[in-house]
């Protein structure tokens, strides 16, 4: 089960593993592509990308577009920059992800350990549920928040969140705890210990990897959405999507191609942190999920 | 399943049956969520079908009439074809390059740690965020084909993003970049758990490394494949973003997908009912994917 | 000494306590998020903030207004509309029609409304003769905006027919330079195709066929003619069109690689921001063949119902805002459009700015004022977008000019 030190046993000669490494680095190359390309034309002045081309390195090195995006740029009447959004996200994102996470390990847990019948069923169609098109859903549910009294707040974005990431959560924890040994919980079960008892002993200790996998999954998800964040959140708690993309997207005024590459880039940290800090994790909770199952 | 049968005993106490009713009990909130949030939701969406709606929901029945008018309109057509075209070579690209890079990376690589964060962060980016550099890099002038020139390569085009015929194709190769890494991750973690042993034994019966994969090692990747299949059909038929950000659906309607069109006609054209009908039918070909894949899946598991 | 001290106490409890009653409040959905324009919107928050009342920004941008009408639906639905909503043309309409839109009447009626702004603004800004919102700008869509170094270079005068505009982009395209510089994306070719329509069947055709909507006119000759004028046109574009921004044209006619570029008057925000001058580093006219007429869209806030008596109040005193001279100049010199109502001085305005304006009354005067129908000014959102889908089709080369003609007659046709 190990991964690092896994040893493959293929072995192969050194010529192919020149052609490997060639192989892999051009694909490296390919995905930092247009993250480069953000990257530089974010560190120049303005002239320069209207000017020039556009793919090459800046002639003047400037950081005043990240300062701009950050804390000056014009966001609505306000020139607030990305900075007050950033929390919204935040506020928003993490309890979304933690509700979701623990709904879904509590079902995942139910549907593997704790069968009754018909719980397939409500497997599949929860399973079912991932793939509808979130644009039909958008103004039922407005109708639904407006009724509940919680349009236009963060704890109605919430919900919504949470709403559609339980499908997903409850996939991947479904599949973990399916390879997880049914007669470890039998055990404890006649030792006498209680559902949550299980759950909390047994099960969560070893969940580290899915829970990662489930946790990654959603927050990128949610920190990336725009459709709900629009359309929920009034204008004080909008998430930083929605930010950016009044940033971005203005249609009748001038580009400041630059400011939206740095603010750009900062909505995306966050996602690229948890990728780069939990991506190991990434991997191997896979492996013991969604693909072994 | 033997929890439930605990409960026969005519001795419990409270604590005992409240035990058994406790797995149904924590299901029961997500089960009543779904039903109201997604399938309470999609038999709406199938009742504006059949109505008049325009801006905002009606409730005037006129039949089939939406379902009609879609099929009249061209655009549709369109969308369907691009869809057609765009998941099945998105899903067949993404699998074999994640395929490919999932198997060289396994071959103890050096810098593994470095290049599978590389490999997998546009998973991690909305095309909010990314569809701009995609869109300079795609532009003739000022993206790949004019750095080229620049560097003395006179000849080189690239101009497939300006291009009736071809520009779907970039739209495949934005889609491609983004999840291919993720596919990768998918076939690393199944090829990590294929057990070594095997495949010495195997080595040591001469086996060629061409027939070590193809005969040991692909089909025990078969829940990769299909858990990969399943998540990519899902994003094809939900792109939408990355349309919107690299050619608004142009050249023309070159490139519109049925979420393109979806959205244009419920909350751009103020024609909700047709919106709906073109969503219905959206939902009955994810249905039809679906749905004996996880009929066999699921069924098998019992 | 304690009375003045009493007194300065006393004073900032009054100061306190009026701050504290502060809950008059709107709240504005718009899609001028960035920029010049979000800077220009500032203006009437602090106008609203200096009588106490608050703002709170909705802004939702994308998709030219699109994106922020979804929003809108939503909030509707949810039962908690915004006070105030940037709305274009026909969407006041359709608002007013569900019943969603407040009377302005009272306010309009002090103000005198009815005689400052323009009759063929009023058909929006008005539903059953009732005021339901309040214009902000007119911006005029059937411009041309030129680079005056390059047409002193080709020997140019300003064009004052088809013929004279086609045979200057010849010399241009002949010079290697690229001659109308073009984004394709649908409402930009749309934008094109207003004008050529106006152009070749004057203002009874337009009537007839974009707002009318007379199969008859729609699949008829001149329509023909028009579509053959956008294929003249697109033979002047350069090859890389496709998808480019609206901006990013006007920077090629700006930087003096392109003569022309056909689009609304918010384009001279780019040449402005280029450090350039109307009449002197650029030029505008009207599409040759337009002149004398306007083609136009015009922002609004259109007012929506609210309950309690201060939201009312608040929102009175916005729409009142909105409607101030001082407000329609400082927003407007900002924007590149022209103020909404024809009674403001056009000192402050620049060149084109004052042309615009004085056109602008010359059209309303004589009947040559009419709703863009690329900007959602000449009919309802599906018949636009079904008619942006074969301007956009044939701009491409799907069709010729006499099928687009015959599409345009279907796709209208399962518009409606």
């Amino acid at each position: 089960m190990a991964i690092a030190s896994a040893d493959t046993a293929i072995r192969s000669s050194s010529f192919s593993r020149v052609l490997i490494y060639l192989v892999l680095l051009l694909f490296a190359l390919f995905y930092l592509l247009p993250f480069g390309i953000m990257l530089v034309n974010s560190l120049k002045p303005l002239e320069e990308i209207t000017g020039g081309n556009m793919v090459s390195l800046p002639r003047e090195w400037t950081i005043a577009p990240w300062l701009s995006a950050w804390s000056t740029a014009q966001i609505g009447v306000e020139p607030t920059g990305l900075r007050p959004y950033f929390i919204n996200s935040i506020v928003m994102a993490v309890p979304a992800v933690a509700l979701s996470t623990i709904v879904g390990a509590l079902n995942g847990y139910v549907l593997t350990k704790w069968q009754f019948r018909g719980a397939t069923l409500i497997f599949g169609l929860l399973l079912f549920s991932c793939f509808i098109p979130f644009q039909i859903v958008l103004i039922p549910m407005a109708r639904i928040l407006g009724i509940l009294d919680i349009a236009g707040t963060t704890t109605g974005l919430i919900l919504v969140h949470f709403v559609y990431g339980i499908g997903f959560t409850t996939l991947y924890f479904r599949n973990y705890y399916a390879a997880f040994p049914t007669e470890l919980v039998r055990a404890a079960q006649i030792d006498g210990a209680g559902f949550f008892q299980i759950f909390w002993r047994i099960m969560l200790p070893s969940s580290g990897p899915i829970i990662a996998v489930s946790c990654i999954w959603q927050f990128t998800n949610i920190w990336n959405d725009f459709l709900f964040g629009a359309s929920f959140a009034s204008g004080g708690s909008a998430p930083m999507t929605v930010a950016l993309n009044n940033l971005v997207n203005s249609s009748t005024g001038v580009r400041e191609y630059n400011v939206h590459f740095a603010g750009a880039i900062m909505a995306a940290a966050p996602t690229l942190l948890v990728y780069i800090v939990a991506g190991r994790y990434f991997v191997r909770g896979l492996m013991a999920g969604s693909v072994k199952g | 399943m033997a929890a439930t049968d605990a409960g026969q005993d005519t001795g419990v106490d409270f604590r005992t049956r409240l035990q058994n009713w406790l797995p149904k009990i924590v299901l029961a909130p997500s089960f009543a969520v779904m039903v109201i949030f997604v399938y309470g939701f999609i038999a709406f969406t199938v009742y504006l079908s059949f109505t008049d709606s325009r801006m905002l929901p009606s409730y005037e029945w006129v039949g089939w009439q939406n379902y009609d008018r879609l099929f009249r309109v061209r655009e549709w057509d369109i969308a369907v074809k691009n869809l057609a075209i765009f998941a099945s070579l998105y899903i067949v690209i993404c699998t074999l390059i994640g395929l490919m890079l999932a198997i060289f990376l396994d071959q103890k690589i050096r810098g593994e740690g470095i290049l599978r964060p590389i490999f997998l962060y546009p998973m991690a980016l909305s095309f909010i965020v990314t569809g701009t550099a995609w869109k300079w890099f795609l532009d003739p002038a000022i993206g790949l084909e004019n750095t080229m020139h620049l560097w003395g390569w006179e000849s080189f085009t690239f101009n497939w993003i300006k291009d009736r015929e071809m520009a779907i194709y970039t739209i495949v190769i934005a889609a491609v970049w983004q999840s291919s890494g993720f596919v990768m991750a998918m076939f690393l973690a199944g090829l990590r758990g294929i057990d070594n042993e095997i495949l010495k034994a195997a080595q040591m019966d001469g086996a060629s490394n061409w027939n070590l994969y193809r005969r040991i090692i692909l089909p025990q990747l078969r829940p990769a494949f299909l858990s990969a299949f399943v998540i990519l059909s899902h994003l094809a038929i939900k792109s939408y973003d990355l349309v919107i950000a690299l050619t608004g659906g142009g050249p023309g309607n070159a490139t519109a997908l049925p979420a393109t069109f979806m959205y244009s006609y419920t909350f751009t054209r103020n024609q909700m009912g047709i919106g709906a009908s073109s969503a219905v039918i959206m939902l009955m070909t994810i249905a039809a994917i679906m749905v004996p894949y996880l009929y066999a899946e699921l069924r098998e598991k019992k | 000494m304690t009375i003045l001290r009493k007194l300065q106490l006393s004073a900032a409890a009054v100061a306190l306590s009026t701050t504290g009653v502060v809950a008059q409040e709107v709240e504005v959905l718009h899609w001028w998020t960035s920029g010049g324009e979000a800077a220009a919107l500032n203006v009437l928050r602090e106008d609203l903030a200096g009588s106490g009342i608050g703002w709170t920004d909705m802004p939702v941008a994308g998709g030219g207004g699109s994106d922020a009408m979804t929003v809108l639906r939503a909030r509707v639905t949810a039962g908690d509309p915004p006070t105030a909503v940037q709305m274009l043309g026909f969407s006041i309409q359709d608002w007013a029609a569900e019943g969603a839109l407040a009377n302005l009447n009272d306010l309009a009626a002090e103000q005198n409304w009815d005689d400052v702004v323009p009759a063929a603004l009023q058909r929006f800004s008005t539903y059953d003769g009732d005021w339901v919102a309040a214009p902000v700008n007119v911006h005029s869509t059937n411009w041309v905006w030129a680079n005056t170094a390059l047409m002193e270079e080709l020997g140019i005068e300003q064009p004052g027919t088809w013929d004279e505009f086609v045979a200057a982009m010849q010399a241009a395209q002949d010079a290697g330079y690229t001659a109308l510089a073009h984004g394709g994306q649908a409402w930009q070719d749309a934008t094109i195709f207003d004008s050529m329509v106006m152009g070749v069947g004057g203002p009874e055709f337009y009537q007839a066929a974009m707002v009318d909507l007379d199969p008859e006119a729609l699949g008829s000759a001149q329509m023909v003619e028009a579509f053959e004028r956008m294929a003249v046109l697109r033979g002047f574009v350069d090859d890389n069109f496709s998808g480019r921004d609206w901006n990013l044209a006007s920077a090629m006619v700006a930087n003096g690689d392109a003569l022309f570029q056909i689009m609304g008057d918010w384009a001279k925000g780019e040449f402005i921001n280029a450090g350039q001058t109307a009449g002197e580093e650029f030029q505008c006219f009207r599409v040759p063949g337009t002149e004398g007429m306007v083609t136009f869209n015009s922002d609004q806030f259109a007012m929506f119902n609210v309950t309690d008596a201060a939201a009312m109040e608040a929102q009175t005193a916005m729409a009142s805002a909105v409607m101030s001279p001082e407000f329609q100049v400082a927003f407007n010199t900002v924007k590149g459009s022209v103020p909404a109502r024809t009674d403001i001085s056009p000192e402050a305005f620049d060149a084109c700015g004052q042309m615009g304006m004085a056109q602008l009354a010359e059209a309303a005067a004589s009947g040559g004022l009419f709703g863009s129908m690329a900007h959602g000014h000449a009919n309802n959102p599906s018949v636009q977008n079904a008619m942006y889908d074969v301007i956009t089709a044939h701009f491409n080369g799907e069709y010729d000019a006499e099928t687009a003609a015959q599409e345009m007659v279907t796709a209208v046709e399962l518009a409606m």
